[in-house]
């Protein structure tokens, strides 16, 4: 297998975690709320699954467990900074750090044990074309969270729920005005979001790279919610930026073990320096942003 | 609220006037329910929490060889979170301080580190200068996205941080790297010129203690009697008032993000000169995001923030105690860290609003 199969076969695969928890944000986002928490979520999220699959649970279960226990952090979230009305930035990063700090705490005795991953799916047909044939081979999260995407997507296009959500985001005071209860929406949007970035620290610890180590996450929780930038408010772009992001990650693992003579460190910065030139290059476009933004993102909302 | 049932609702309503007095005991009241919280997750893990709770928050303050090193880890602490006081005061949030430490103590490690048969009284105050210079250098590239391209500072400058990490990793592993020190990621160790001198005989607090408290104070004089302070605060509670008085965004976020570099900088090289001694990958225990949490602790005020700095030292040192003593992971003082925030945010609410119980009937009308 060549270096650009490799790449074409693992990008949804290394996509998925920023993927989950770029749609998380991006829903609870649309709904008007910035949760910072991201990174803790996830990293909650990967050590519950690692436990529960580690112990036998199999990985439907870790799953979710994964996504209760990180909806129930960002339900912290949501009592701190919407109940509470504290400031949405400080609020993420408390949680940030507690559900990072939660994440070593639990998995402090399971550094380095590895779990069976999960098994692939393969389309017929597809799945044996030369060289984009990998694509159409993973495993049953892969497919889900492609499921997912289109679903939100749709949700937002087609349905009422998804322009309540909107509406909640768009402009709180007149969407209460019309009977929506805008905190209640908030509410369910943060929880949703904190599910899927269980989901993706799941993904993260016991399917893609099946192995506890602390940290696992490495910023891919921040940069998911800055692939929601990115897709500027747009599950399809999300999408887009998500595929991005695994290529770039495969990419660097992919020079690492051909021996390319480029620093390893310089390697594992990559998806980091590609998000600072990409979040230059987008935000630059004051239009785009203000077109497809969310009117009154992070801001409290007093009745 | 419909989402709520129940015929009494509580209800946040806005004070007329903020409470100071609130606001004033925000801090300890949230230190006690954080320190409830977590001795009940103690109990939760099977530990001793009276033991855990003597050794965390008691035993840094009970002997002055362990309140010495409270007064050490205070430092940069302090440092560190004046500088992001200031910007999180114009609602400018520079969230990778962190980032900006790890710069400061690789550009102050260059001197020793290129001219380790330098002597002179000139070298440590220069490692400070050329620091804190690394560090602002190092924020002034979110201030830049940020100011010119309109990218969000707190996304720019996390991605820094962890560019950071990685490059201060390089030069540990590679050019860097003692060729007498076994293989281990660490610099040379630095000669004695290079080392900020000792302040309190017979501990390791050194004079890097004083310039934080100097900063302290020009941080105080600064935000509570310039005018550049007040328009910097005016932009970050009235933004649009500020754009009519004419006060400059973009002046705005790059003084803040400079002056938060320039801060964290001082800090990472006055941690490389100090206690350390040499540049190593362990050259912050999480200083750039912990201070983050002291600059909210102190509520933003230059007066709160020396309390808060002493407080957060005084948990690293507790955490390292309770480690040793009872057996607490390490980790646990990243969880206390997270939940302290927490428990204030929640506790400084009441400065501003204050908790009504309503019938459920008169509840919907404001």
């Amino acid at each position: 297998m060549n270096a650009v199969e490799f790449i074409i076969a693992g990008m949804l695969a290394a996509a998925t975690p920023f993927l989950l928890a770029a749609l998380g944000e991006l829903v609870a986002e649309r709904a008007g709320v910035l949760n910072l928490g991201v990174e803790g979520l996830m990293a909650l999220g990967a050590v519950i699954a690692f436990i529960i699959v580690y112990q036998g649970g199999g990985h439907l279960l870790g799953f979710l467990a994964a996504g209760l226990a990180s909806a129930a952090l960002s339900l912290v979230f949501a009592v701190v900074a919407l109940g509470f009305r504290a400031n949405q930035v400080a609020t993420g990063l408390a949680i940030g750090i507690l559900g990072q700090g939660l994440s070593a705490l639990f998995g402090k005795s399971f550094e380095s044990l590895t779990v069976k991953g999960l098994p692939k799916l393969s389309l017929p047909w597809l799945s044996d074309i030369p060289v984009i044939g990998g694509l159409f081979s993973q495993d049953i999260v892969v497919w889900l969270s492609l499921a997912a995407t289109v679903a939100i997507w749709a949700v937002f296009a087609y349905t009422k729920t998804g322009l309540v959500i909107r509406a909640v985001g768009e402009n709180p005071k007149a969407a209460r005005a019309l009977g929506y209860p805008v905190i209640a929406v908030r509410f369910a949007a943060v929880a949703f979001g904190g599910a899927l970035a269980g989901f993706a620290g799941a993904y993260a610890a016991v399917v893609y790279t099946p192995l506890w180590a602390d940290g696992m996450i490495a910023g891919r929780g921040w940069i998911a919610i800055a692939l929601v930038v990115f897709g500027t408010w747009l599950a399809s772009r999300i999408f887009l930026g998500a595929c991005l992001f695994g290529a770039v990650s495969l990419a660097s693992l992919a020079a690492q073990t051909t021996g390319l003579d480029v620093s390893s460190q310089l390697l594992s910065s990559l998806p980091y320096l590609v998000t600072i030139v990409v979040l230059g290059i987008i935000s630059s476009n004051r239009r785009l942003l203000k077109l497809n933004g969310v009117a009154s993102l992070g801001e409290p909302f007093e009745p | 609220m419909s989402a709520l049932s129940g015929p009494f609702l509580p209800l946040l309503v806005r004070r007329e006037h903020a409470s100071l007095s609130v606001k004033l005991i925000a801090p300890p009241m949230a230190l006690a329910l954080a320190t409830l919280l977590n001795l009940g997750l103690y109990l939760l893990m099977g530990r001793d929490p009276v033991a855990i709770f003597h050794a965390m928050l008691l035993e840094p303050f009970l002997s002055w060889a362990s309140f010495s090193e409270v007064l050490l880890k205070t430092g940069p602490l302090l440092l560190v979170a004046q500088g992001l006081a200031i910007g999180f005061r114009a609602k400018v949030f520079n969230i990778g301080a962190e980032g900006q430490f790890i710069l400061g103590a690789i550009f102050a490690s260059a001197i020793p580190v290129w001219f380790p048969q330098a002597t002179g009284q000139w070298i440590w105050p220069s490692m400070l200068v050329i620091g804190a210079l690394g560090g602002a250098l190092w924020a002034s590239l979110t201030a830049f996205w940020r100011v010119k391209l309109n990218a969000n500072e707190i996304l720019v400058s996390l991605m820094l941080a962890l560019v950071a990490a990685q490059l201060l990793n390089y030069l540990l592993l590679g050019p860097w790297k003692d060729p007498n020190g076994f293989n281990f990621p660490q610099s040379v160790m630095f000669q004695y010129d290079a080392m900020v001198p000792i302040l309190i005989p017979g501990t390791r607090v050194n004079v890097s203690l004083l310039v934080a408290c100097a900063f302290s104070l020009g941080a105080w004089v600064f935000m509570q009697r310039s005018f550049a302070g007040y328009k910097l605060q005016v932009g970050g509670l009235a933004p649009r008032a500020a754009g009519y008085a004419g006060f400059n965004e973009g002046r705005a976020i790059w003084l803040s993000l400079l002056v938060g570099g320039f801060a964290a900088g001082l800090a990472g090289a006055a941690e490389v000169a100090g206690p350390l001694g040499q540049l190593q990958r362990s050259i912050s225990t999480g200083y750039g995001y912990a201070a983050i949490i002291v600059a909210y602790l102190g509520g933003l005020h230059p007066v709160g923030i020396v309390f808060s700095a002493l407080l957060m030292a005084a948990l690293y040192i507790g955490g390292d105690n309770a480690m040793v003593s009872a057996n607490l992971p390490v980790a646990a003082v990243r969880v206390f860290q997270g939940s302290l925030l927490l428990a204030y945010l929640v506790a400084i609410a009441f400065v501003r609003y204050r908790l009504e119980w309503r019938h459920a009937a008169h509840a919907s009308t404001p």
